[in-house]
């Protein structure tokens, strides 16, 4: 919010009201001019989250984003499933949840690509402004949509992520894997879940910076991508420390933690990915709290 | 009731809107004129609160607009560009407008019936011609039955009949006591809607004046005689204390006069005229002198245009 003005004197009001209502007869006995029949409202974040939860479910590209993650995460997740089950395998004692992390890895571009629609499209498509002009609170459409979209990514991600888990125990049970303890099925579950939706609030948050949605999305996945890149060809044994570091913090490893099957021994463990992605998105989130203040809409 | 005070915005070194300050009422149709580029929408995006001013204030009901509690139902306004996801319906698009304010979902098909869209309410917003999109826009605006209104450029695209409905209703508007201030660059256009008049030229005020002394003061009305005997005419006129003043094409120009006193006059004297006939400068006219050297984009009409061949435009295309 930029810097408030001083108030107005108390004895402006009359001023103004008199003044036309003398000048002009049109403008009714007090001058008051018009007044609505409807309740006025004073609004809050629930009006605004309520509109954001109408926009954001009607229109297509929520519908085709969400669609492509399902089958992606819920068939990629089967077949992986099927194919390691008919190859009649010796899973050693190992969890079968950790099969999930390839289609919800894959997923995870849907979620981005959604939560950069659902800020960067108003600005493509004008509708930004008319959002502002409806709520000129600018910080409270931001919450809003990132409040009805973080919710939104969790629930469909915690949906297909439980799903895809018990397909898995049930079809590998016979083949010697292990069964999920509770901590397992929490991290592979709800774990992830969070992690997703928080990555893609910072793409929304990302959207919301860049105000284009193209421009944004590769942004994201550069961003989930290039650090694996960078470290394969990062040679040079000077550098191993930050190849090291590259792979361990890049978003796929990050994401195979909650499966307990890291890509290396070392770095994050645990629920840190977890913490790390929710430092991420509220410093975007903060850095476009402050640039949607500042800028013009 | 929209109050500016010294409202000022620059791009850079260019000044968009410069020092402006007037105050727009209730109960009349306020015409904000101005030509292309003058800074008309600049403007209204910051009377919205869209565009932060470099300088200066504006308030609404004596409140800044981020400050509104309830802004639809205090102000609504169709700006320039449509500002509608095309992915969304009509219905959709103004439901979760009124939700963002907490008014009932049942005034979405009171609008959208007053604008005429209600047969389309299902259709997506992409499908819609300009005529439709502006309609779509006057609907949102009208959603929360606001005491302010505010309208850039409402006629472009619509057809006869629409632009005849925008005028009925925003003039039904004022008459409600509302304030109404609506934007053009066509002084035709303002001089049939508005009552009061504020024009702006390169982001400065020119006018702020009521729409009939607008008139009185710019449409100039004279008499312009064309006669054979000019040389007598002028005689006769200048005994008749009467000044005249060379016109175009050999003609005289007779300011403040009569023309059926200027022909007896010269029927009296036996003198044979060609042309006797009552002129009045359009507002269209003095509009573009008022405006003429803040026009920003110029068409030089001086320079020859060079000679265009048929399929040229593919050549450079």
């Amino acid at each position: 919010m930029s810097t408030p003005p001083p108030p107005m004197p108390q004895s402006a009001a009359p001023d103004w009201q008199a003044a036309p209502g003398a000048a002009r007869p049109a403008s009714g006995p007090a001058g008051a001019g018009y007044t609505s029949p409807i309740p006025v409202v004073r609004t809050h974040l629930g009006h605004a989250l309520a509109s954001e939860w109408t926009k954001i479910k009607s229109v297509r590209s929520t519908m085709w984003t969400l669609g492509v993650f399902v089958a992606l995460v819920v068939g990629i997740g089967a077949l992986t499933g099927m194919v390691v089950a008919s190859s009649d395998p010796d899973l050693g004692g190992e969890s079968p949840l950790s099969l999930g992390f390839f289609g919800l890895l894959l997923g995870g571009m849907c979620i981005i690509t959604l939560g950069v629609l659902t800020t960067a499209s108003e600005y493509g498509t004008g509708m930004i402004r008319t959002t502002m002009v409806a709520c000129p609170s600018r910080g409270r459409v931001l919450a809003a949509k990132a409040l009805v979209f973080f919710v939104l990514a969790f629930v469909v991600t915690l949906v297909c992520a439980t799903l895809i888990g018990f397909v898995h125990v049930a079809l590998l049970e016979e083949y010697n894997a292990k069964d999920p303890s509770g901590e397992e099925w929490l991290k592979g579950t709800v774990g992830v879940s969070l992690y997703l939706a928080l990555l893609g609030t910072l793409s929304l948050a990302i959207g919301s910076v860049i105000r284009h949605s193209a421009g944004a999305i590769t942004i994201m996945i550069g961003a989930v991508l290039a650090p694996l890149v960078i470290a394969l060809f990062m040679f040079s044994s000077s550098l191993e420390d930050v190849q090291q570091a590259l792979f361990e913090y890049s978003i796929p490893n990050q994401m195979s933690i909650f499966y307990a099957n890291s890509l290396s021994e070392s770095g994050p463990s645990g629920w840190d990915p977890l913490w790390i992605m929710l430092v991420a998105t509220g410093a975007a989130l903060g850095g476009a709290f402050a640039l949607l203040e500042k800028r013009d809409v | 009731m929209i109050e500016l005070e010294g409202l000022t915005k620059r791009y850079g070194e260019k000044v968009a809107v410069d020092d402006l300050t007037f105050t727009v009422r209730p109960g009349i149709v306020t015409g904000f004129l101005g030509p292309n580029g003058a800074g008309k929408s600049t403007t209204m995006r910051m009377i919205l609160g869209l565009d932060h001013p470099t300088a200066g204030d504006v308030r609404i009901d004596g409140t800044r607009y981020d400050r509104l509690e309830d802004p639809l139902t205090c102000i609504g306004a169709l700006l320039e560009a449509k500002g509608v996801h095309p992915g969304r319906s009509a219905y959709n698009h103004l439901l979760c407008l009124a939700q963002s304010n907490g008014i009932q979902p049942r005034r979405v098909h009171e609008v959208l019936d007053a604008v005429g869209l209600t047969a389309v309410a299902r259709k997506k917003a992409k499908g819609f011609s300009l005529g439709m999109g502006q309609r779509l826009g006057i609907a949102a605006a009208l959603l929360g039955d606001p005491r302010i209104l505010m309208f850039d450029e409402p006629v472009n695209g619509l057809d006869p009949e629409g632009i005849h409905w925008i005028r009925t209703l925003m003039k039904s508007l004022a008459t409600q006591g509302r304030t109404v201030f609506v934007s053009s660059h066509l002084m035709s256009e303002m001089a049939l809607t508005a009552d009061h008049l504020v024009v702006i030229g390169q982001g400065r005020l020119l006018a702020d004046t009521s729409m009939a002394e607008f008139i009185e003061r710019n449409s100039r009305s004279y008499v312009r005689v064309r006669s054979p005997q000019r040389e007598l005419l002028l005689d006769v006129l200048h005994q008749g204390g009467i000044t005249a003043v060379a016109g175009g094409d050999g003609a005289l120009e007779v300011d403040g006069s009569k023309a059926e006193y200027i022909g007896e006059l010269a029927a009296r004297h036996q003198l044979v005229l060609h042309e006797l006939s009552p002129q009045q400068a359009s507002l269209e006219e003095a509009f573009m002198q008022l405006t003429a050297e803040s026009v920003e984009y110029h068409a030089h009409t001086g320079t020859p245009v060079p000679p265009q061949q048929w399929g040229d435009g593919w050549k450079r295309g």
